[in-house]
């Protein structure tokens, strides 16, 4: 197979030694369907096995190694080298987060999002399992299933501007989620939501740059969930205000 | 404590700068602060009506001025352009599920397009009804 | 040395360890558990899964089918008292995980849609589209979210079971983000870490299937069993090897060789047609069908690719509607990383490693031979799976006996508070870490991890591969050992704290050492053919001598102590295994 010489610039942060993050370049020979990923792991195996980064199936399904390349969040994983143009290919950890080490990032705030919508199907009652599975036509799962692929990859908080400016904003993944459940017909917790989804931070922070489903590499479209929300959550407001029940 | 996480800090001014796509989304926000411009605009013009066919005169020919005309221009620019980027946006905040489909994005936003004309449409029909009756 | 108290310990946070989670927590809610991931456990390999998970529902479908396909597919070397439990199970765990939001698959009326599997007689797959693994750990880490009695610790990297009195009362774990060891002291340890496919240099395994736990039982005194037996799974993308589910084949997708024809026919898979037809052709069992490559690649008759030699999957009769409807996640895969496209294209695969069936020993109750140590999922033998697993059953695998190890254990923490001298169990944990701070202090011998590790992966390929001889597993067992004493030595080039994955790259690739050598002796003392484990040298089943489970025990730097342990069997005694035409 083929090899090219790439030239990788890649952010580096070694907390115990460095004041502040900095440059460092690396010459790898490329093989023509490499990923970013592989010129990583090339780096570490071969030319500097301090490099660290966050990574497992290298097929876009675990979400773990997602980083900025030349500037756009993206999945080492499933950026093709041959896509890029033909210069040094520069790679940051992923931006609005703090840098815990090279390329990784610290993911508390996005996990404690996470937690705080509610991500689980809450109901009134739990159907007894002897009674078999809650009946679902296709159409139904079609209503949700787009919400249901979010890898929590961490790509679209660092394209949001919103999550940029304002660090509170639950942001789009987390968002997203909480329609998911909304829109799935086992749940009932819609309403155990509202007070988090429609609260500031949440939905109405969003300024529908829609950057996050630009960047998304499965195509969530988290802010597509977001307007529905908004729309759904003012009706329900105005609902609410009339005196009717709210869904 | 070894751990030391780094915070990286972004340029609250001037972040959108950087890149065309942050640029466009900007001047969509910014384009709220034209419209709610013209809106006092409109808002003067009605209480210039409510004065008199003389104070409304005077209104509109102070509407002639070339700064005014100037700020018309870019108002009208940021109008059609926000408007125009929210239709493209719209199949993404009201999806229309039919079975286990959606119906195309693009019929969406050419039903916005039609809503669009047909309001313009009757808004000229009555002002022409009155203008005439 | 910091201590955490918690009443149970569950390492690893995949679907096997959130089920236990879950288990315990809807158990007994006052019951403190210390879940420990070496990865946020989105991450955990189950993620990658992507067929379905087997269990039977339909009318037309019976337990004894479900029994009886799991007992031949796994060549009787399966427990059939585990097996019978385990069917039994399925169903229930399935329809939990739906209870829990799992969006499954529907036919039209709204019910559980199921598809056909490999080595299965009757439909009995669930699925939810080609991302069945992806949707179920994300059901079970988020309806885990819900539960105060799980804290979780996220990216904290076990190294050692602290067995104090004869029991398991604790471990090791450094905290990434600090480079701290922790000691977490519990009354019950479940270990749910996964396997090892990370040993072999094409693996469907993500980077973090590197056998920690199985090593850190086996270093404990827990018997691996059945390691010689390792499922290659017959369609996995060749360089990368990515896997491209069963399923494929499920909805009708054929193997074909360079001249275009479906081999598998001469290999007692055929008749060809009529297709798709159960347990015939290419919905065989994976082992048959990884063995009919390598003899197709002996015949000359595989195609030579860019990335060595493949054969073709061709599903352009499925046609794009039913693709994108029950294959998305394939299309996408076979575009990006081999660019074929399959509605027009075929799609070059080769048999790649993908998982273990043998692993740390448990009984039917996912219990160790350790009191107060567990083990669930991949990286524990019940026996389910035999000598060769069928696809879907893994997946199941999680959730019975995931959920099976957390009551077992929640039950053992509530009858047995810890009675050890807790300083006695800090030594021990002090003595542990002084392994690797050893590490750290070490001078430069000339050694390379990386390189350690390709030689590693290079040997057992070689010899452990699909196909192994006495000469070649006897080369493979001297090399492995010979490796493990030059690893003895490794010093590490990164020495900070912070998220040092120099250290743990370290760690992972000792544990897989451990791990290959019980894999490799435990294949060298098997005398004979059975499932996936199959000898040029010996190419016929023995069940007079080998109906029995190997079980390695560590030994430090020498070969293991093997030991044998009769499988168990009930009511299907040892018959051929069928398939194709007459395999009804």
């Amino acid at each position: 197979m083929n090899h090219k010489l790439i030239e990788l610039e890649i952010l580096r942060y070694r907390p115990e030694q460095d004041q502040e993050p900095w440059f460092q370049n690396y010459q790898v020979p490329c093989e023509e369907d490499w990923v970013v990923l592989d010129a990583l792991n090339y780096v570490k195996e071969h030319m500097d096995s301090s490099l660290s980064y966050r990574w497992s199936c290298h097929m876009a399904v675990c979400g773990s190694c997602g980083m900025m390349i030349d500037g756009d969040p993206a999945l080492s994983c499933k950026t093709f080298v041959r896509d890029l143009p033909e210069r040094a290919i520069r790679i940051e950890p992923l931006a609005n987060f703090p840098i815990e080490r090279d390329l990784v990032v610290v993911m508390d705030d996005f996990v404690e999002k996470l937690e705080r919508v509610k991500p689980y199907i809450i109901r009134e009652e739990d159907k007894p399992l002897g009674e078999g599975e809650h009946l679902q036509t296709p159409a139904q799962l079609a209503k949700f299933k787009q919400y249901t692929l979010c890898i929590n990859c961490l790509c679209c908080y660092s394209a949001c501007p919103q999550y940029a400016l304002i660090p509170e904003f639950i942001g789009p993944a987390a968002l997203a989620l909480a329609h998911r459940y909304n829109q799935d017909s086992r749940d009932q917790g819609c309403e155990a939501r509202e007070d988090v989804v429609s609260a500031n931070e949440g939905i109405w922070d969003c300024a529908f740059a829609d950057a996050c489903s630009l960047v998304c590499p499965k195509h969530v479209d988290p802010a597509s969930a977001i307007q529905q929300m908004k729309i759904s959550s003012t009706i329900g407001w105005y609902k609410n205000l009339l005196g009717l029940k709210r869904s | 404590m070894n751990a030391k996480p780094y915070k990286r800090e972004i340029p609250k001014s001037t972040w959108y700068l950087g890149r065309r796509r942050d640029i466009l989304h900007m001047l969509s926000e910014i384009s709220s602060l034209f419209i709610g411009i013209y809106a006092i605009i409109l808002l003067w013009g009605l209480t210039a009506l409510a004065d008199g066919p003389g104070a409304y005169q005077l209104f509109l020919q102070r509407l002639t001025n070339p700064l005014s005309l100037g700020f018309h221009w870019l108002a009208l620019a940021f109008a059609l352009y926000n408007s125009i980027s929210w239709f493209n946006l719209t199949p993404k905040a009201m999806p229309v599920q039919l079975g286990e489909n959606f119906v195309p994005g693009y019929l969406i936003v050419a039903a916005h397009y039609v809503a669009w004309a047909c309001a313009s449409l009757f808004i000229l029909f009555i002002s022409g009804v009155i203008a005439n009756g | 040395m910091n201590v955490v108290k918690a009443d149970i310990v569950i390492i690893g946070a995949g679907g096997a360890g959130l089920r236990a989670a879950l288990a315990v927590a809807e158990h007994d809610a006052d019951l403190k558990i210390a879940l420990i991931s070496k990865v946020y456990p989105m991450r955990s390999h189950t993620v990658a899964a992507e067929g379905g998970a087997a269990g039977v529902i339909k009318e037309g479908d019976s337990l004894e089918d479900h029994f009886n396909d799991t007992v031949s597919g796994g060549d009787w070397l399966c427990d059939q008292d585990a097996v019978d439990l385990f069917v039994n199970q399925a169903p229930e765990e399935l329809i939990q995980l739906e209870h829990w939001g799992c969006p499954w698959s529907r036919e039209q009326d709204g019910h559980i849609a199921v598809r056909p599997f490999g080595g299965m007689k009757n439909e009995r797959t669930w699925f939810a589209a080609d991302k069945s693994g992806f949707h179920i750990l994300h059901t079970l880490f988020q309806t885990s979210l819900q539960y105060p009695s799980i804290t979780r610790y996220d990216e904290y990297y076990s190294t050692d079971l602290m067995i104090e009195d004869g029991r398991c009362q604790g471990v090791n774990a450094i905290e990434m983000r600090t480079g701290l060891m922790h000691l977490f002291q519990a009354k019950s340890v479940i270990v749910a870490t996964g396997g090892a496919g990370w040993m072999f240099p094409f693996t469907t395994n993500g980077a973090i299937k590197t056998a920690d736990g199985m090593a850190m039982a086996y270093r404990a005194g827990v018997p691996l069993k059945d390691m010689e037996f390792v499922q290659y799974h017959p369609t996995g993308l060749p360089g990368t090897g990515i896997l491209l589910t069963e399923g494929c084949r499920g909805e009708g997708g054929i193997l074909v060789n360079k001249d275009g024809y479906r081999y598998l026919q001469d290999y007692n898979l055929g008749p060809p047609d009529p297709w798709p037809r159960k347990k015939a052709m290419e919905l065989g069992p994976r082992d048959r069908l990884s063995q009919a490559f390598w003899h197709e690649q002996q015949k000359g008759r595989t195609v030579t690719s860019r990335w060595g030699e493949v054969v073709h999957l061709d599903m352009r009769h499925l046609g794009e509607k039913k693709i994108n409807e029950r294959l998305p996640l394939v299309r996408d895969l076979a575009k990006s990383y081999v660019g074929k496209d399959p509605v027009h294209d075929l799609v070059p695969v080769r048999p790649v490693a993908h998982y273990m069936m043998g692993g740390i020993h448990t009984d039917i109750d996912a219990a160790t031979p350790i009191p107060g140590l567990y083990a669930a999922g991949e990286c524990a033998c019940v026996s389910i799976n035999g000598a060769n697993r069928l696809g879907s059953n893994s997946l199941t695998e999680l959730l019975v006996f995931g959920g099976r190890a957390g009551r077992h254990a929640a039950e053992y923490a509530r009858e047995n508070p810890s009675s050890s001298p807790e300083d006695h169990i800090l030594n021990q944990a002090q003595e542990a870490r002084q392994r690797i701070t050893d590490m750290f202090l070490r001078e430069d011998s000339g050694e390379n991890i990386a390189l350690l590790r390709k030689e590693m992966s290079a040997t057992i390929e070689s010899g452990a591969g699909i196909y192994r001889t006495e000469d070649t597993l006897r080369e493979t067992c001297d090399r492995l050992l010979e490796l493990r004493s030059r690893y003895a030595k490794i010093h590490l080039e990164d020495k900070s704290n912070v998220f040092n994955t120099n250290l743990t790259y370290t760690l992972e690739v000792g544990s897989m050492l451990d791990a290959a050598i019980a894999m490799a002796y435990s294949a060298l003392h098997r005398k004979e053919s059975r499932g996936s484990h199959q000898r040029l040298d010996y190419t016929n089943r023995d069940d007079e001598n080998y109906l029995k489970h190997s079980m390695a025990y560590y030994q430090g730097s020498e070969e293991p102590r093997l030991e044998y342990q009769a499988v168990v069997i009930t009511r299907s005694p040892p018959a051929e295994r069928v398939y194709g035409g007459a395999g009804k």
